[in-house]
């Protein structure tokens, strides 16, 4: 009886840790700054890149991935810098301008380095509840998810930068008038998202095929995770994994991957239709 | 009826703009006289991807609502009418029942998804999200249906490997054999099909039904003060839009005779955005002869390269949202005006509009 408990908390905790770590950066990108980023998904697919080449190149794995979620970021300021800091009055043209760049990145990566890059293979280690085995390495995954959720608290909740970070995304102007230096935080916070969406692309490379199109697959979880969180990432992603989660692990388990998969994009149209605030601003109109 | 296809929402309303028109037209009708076979099929490809664009413009540039869910409409009607042509088997006049089913098919599930978007109050980029992740639950449906299991009737649905062999439109004809729409009967099918479509869209755009989703898509809540149920007029534009993707579904399915899941899933849903953004969702025109031109522009490229292409297609979305945001054939038109606009100032009074709302759009 716990073995079948246990076993459906494992796959819920894979599911939530799919979804908070694709979501991550997103939020911060998307739900805080309101730049749509279609080019999340390419962040995600440069931190498994990175790691997965560090990793052929003799690092240690967790090394590798520390350099793929830098990287990440720092490609992210970049863009940040060169794209993104023009469009923040013109959202939907963000939309097109990153989805522009996302076909350049898919495209050019899938020109210079082919249709495939050779995997790393996942960490091995497994543990035995009851009659089941069930792998380590998920857990980790869980673990991280957990860990990026309260760094986010930590940063924009406990540091001067997370801060000026909110008053600027309330209001530049006045974030400037009072000294905060807004071009800064813009391009931090965008870096921090990109890093977060490189370390999700870091932490399932080992995990799965690497195609320059991988992104893709992270992509809706990660806009449909923030969509149904709402506008207050701290207050919506964490509420709008774990409900998303359990809907699909559900499903998963009644009728098979795929249902789960689109059983919850459905799910996801219906509660937008009941909650058009997301869960975050439910959560704010109960709390009120 | 004639002075709704000059009316203020469309571009092109002097005879400046009509007598080209008619001389384009007459090309496109000579076309076939001039060029071989293998080029007229062609050219009948690229024009089926057109009614989608039109059908974006349509929805994104004077309804406000950008739809990712163009080729979500387009798989929907392209499977329907295979499954049904499949079904019915290829006999005369049946080829145009699927295509009314598939229209229809289009035509539900835009009502369904656009109820549960636009009556939840889902607006701006959600909307689009919504979207593409319906196109994304479609493709990847389509793509794990390739179990025998997975049929309607006789059809086969073959997961990636798409559906086959169903039998392209054809109509009774005189004599024995039947009209078959392929090559140059197919081609004149189309291009008949986009004069409709052009001339009936510019009329609707310029009666009451225009305004009032031009007015919704300015200020949402002025024209609902005005009495105006604005949930409507935007479910039945996105409807009309999406059945238009759907007929370059069917168009296409019928063309080539096979649809993949790679028509609906991410890299299709790109291109029509790439078109209409690239044109100037701005104005119906616009899209189509840009639409058009970069069609050809990219037919000519992909023979060397598809991954260029596609790289190529990114650069154009980014370059166009940096440069000229409005779109580069409007860019032009505009332009052209600025050049010629001194000398009849009477007659432009109508033609600022699709520029100054486009401005607009974009906030």
């Amino acid at each position: 009886m716990f073995a079948e408990i246990f076993s459906f908390f494992y796959q819920f905790a894979d599911v939530f840790a799919f979804l908070i770590l694709s979501a991550a950066g997103l939020a911060i990108v998307f739900g805080m700054m309101g730049v749509i980023n279609m080019a999340h998904g390419e962040f995600i697919m440069c931190g498994a890149y990175v790691t997965v080449g560090l990793v052929h190149a003799g690092f240690p794995l967790p090394l590798a991935q520390l350099c793929g979620t830098l990287a990440a970021g720092l490609i992210g300021v970049a863009v940040e810098w060169s794209l993104v800091r023009k469009l923040y009055k013109r959202p939907l043209d963000s939309l097109l301008a990153t989805w522009g760049l996302s076909l350049i990145v898919t495209q050019g990566m899938l020109l210079v380095f082919g249709s495939t890059l050779t995997g790393v293979g996942t960490p091995e280690g497994s543990f035995v509840v009851g009659d089941y085995t069930f792998s380590v390495y998920r857990m980790v995954l869980f673990a991280a998810a957990v860990a990026v959720l309260g760094g986010i608290y930590f940063i924009f909740m406990r540091t001067r930068f997370g801060v000026h970070a909110r008053a600027t995304m309330q209001n530049a102007s006045i974030a400037q008038a009072t000294g905060v230096r807004v071009g800064r935080v813009y391009a931090l916070s965008f870096g921090i998202g990109a890093a977060l969406a490189g370390l999700c692309g870091a932490l399932y490379a080992p995990t799965m095929t690497l195609i320059p199109t991988m992104g893709a697959a992270f992509l809706v979880e990660a806009f449909v995770t923030v969509v149904v969180g709402g506008a207050n990432v701290l207050l919506g992603t964490a509420p709008a994994g774990i409900l998303l989660a359990v809907i699909r692990t559900g499903l998963n388990g009644w009728g098979g991957q795929i249902v789960g998969q689109i059983g919850m994009l459905l799910a996801v149209i219906v509660v937008i239709r009941i909650l058009p605030e997301g869960v975050s601003g439910w959560l704010a109109r109960k709390t009120r | 009826m004639f002075q709704l296809i000059n009316g203020p929402q469309t571009l092109g309303a002097t005879r400046v703009f009509w007598l080209p028109f008619i001389a384009v037209l007459a090309a496109v009708l000579l076309y076939p006289a001039f060029a071989d076979g293998y080029d007229v099929g062609n050219m009948a490809y690229l024009l089926t991807w057109v009614f989608m664009a039109m059908g974006l413009c349509l929805v994104w540039g004077y309804g406000g609502m950008l739809s990712f869910g163009q080729t979500f409409f387009f798989g929907i009607a392209g499977y329907g009418y295979g499954v049904a042509a499949v079904n019915f088997g290829g006999d005369a006049g049946t080829t145009f029942l699927a295509l009314a089913i598939a229209l229809c098919l289009a035509a539900a599930a835009a009502a369904v998804l656009g109820y549960f978007m636009i009556w939840g109050r889902v607006g701006g980029v959600f909307f689009g999200i919504v979207t593409l992740s319906a196109t994304l639950v479609l493709a990847f449906f389509l793509g794990q249906t390739a179990g025998p299991e997975w049929h309607i009737g006789s059809a086969r649905l073959n997961g990636f490997n798409g559906m086959k062999d169903m039998a392209p439109l054809n109509i009774p004809w005189f004599g024995d054999d039947p009209l078959v729409f392929d090559g140059i009967a197919l081609y004149y099918l189309v291009v008949g099909l986009i004069l409709a479509v052009y001339l009936g869209l510019r009329m609707m755009l310029n009666s009451r039904f225009g305004n009032v989703i031009v007015a919704v898509r300015e200020d949402p809540q002025r024209a609902e003060l005005l009495g105006y149920d604005v949930r409507k007029y935007q479910l039945a534009t996105f409807v009309i839009g999406s059945t238009l993707a759907g007929l370059s579904g069917v168009l296409y399915t019928s063309w080539g005779q096979f649809i993949t899941p790679a028509s609906v899933g991410l890299p299709a849903a790109a291109m029509p955005i790439v078109w209409v953004a690239f044109s100037g969702r701005g104005d119906i025109t616009a899209t189509l002869v840009g639409s058009f031109l970069v069609l050809w522009a990219f037919q000519t490229i992909t023979v060397y390269s598809q991954q260029a292409a596609l790289l190529l297609m990114g650069a154009m979305l980014l370059c166009t949202v940096m440069v000229a945001p409005q779109g580069f054939v409007i860019g032009v038109v505009q332009a052209v005006r600025r050049l010629f606009g001194r000398r009849r100032p009477s007659k432009e009074q109508a033609a600022p509009t699709a520029s100054t709302v486009q401005e607009e759009a974009r906030a």
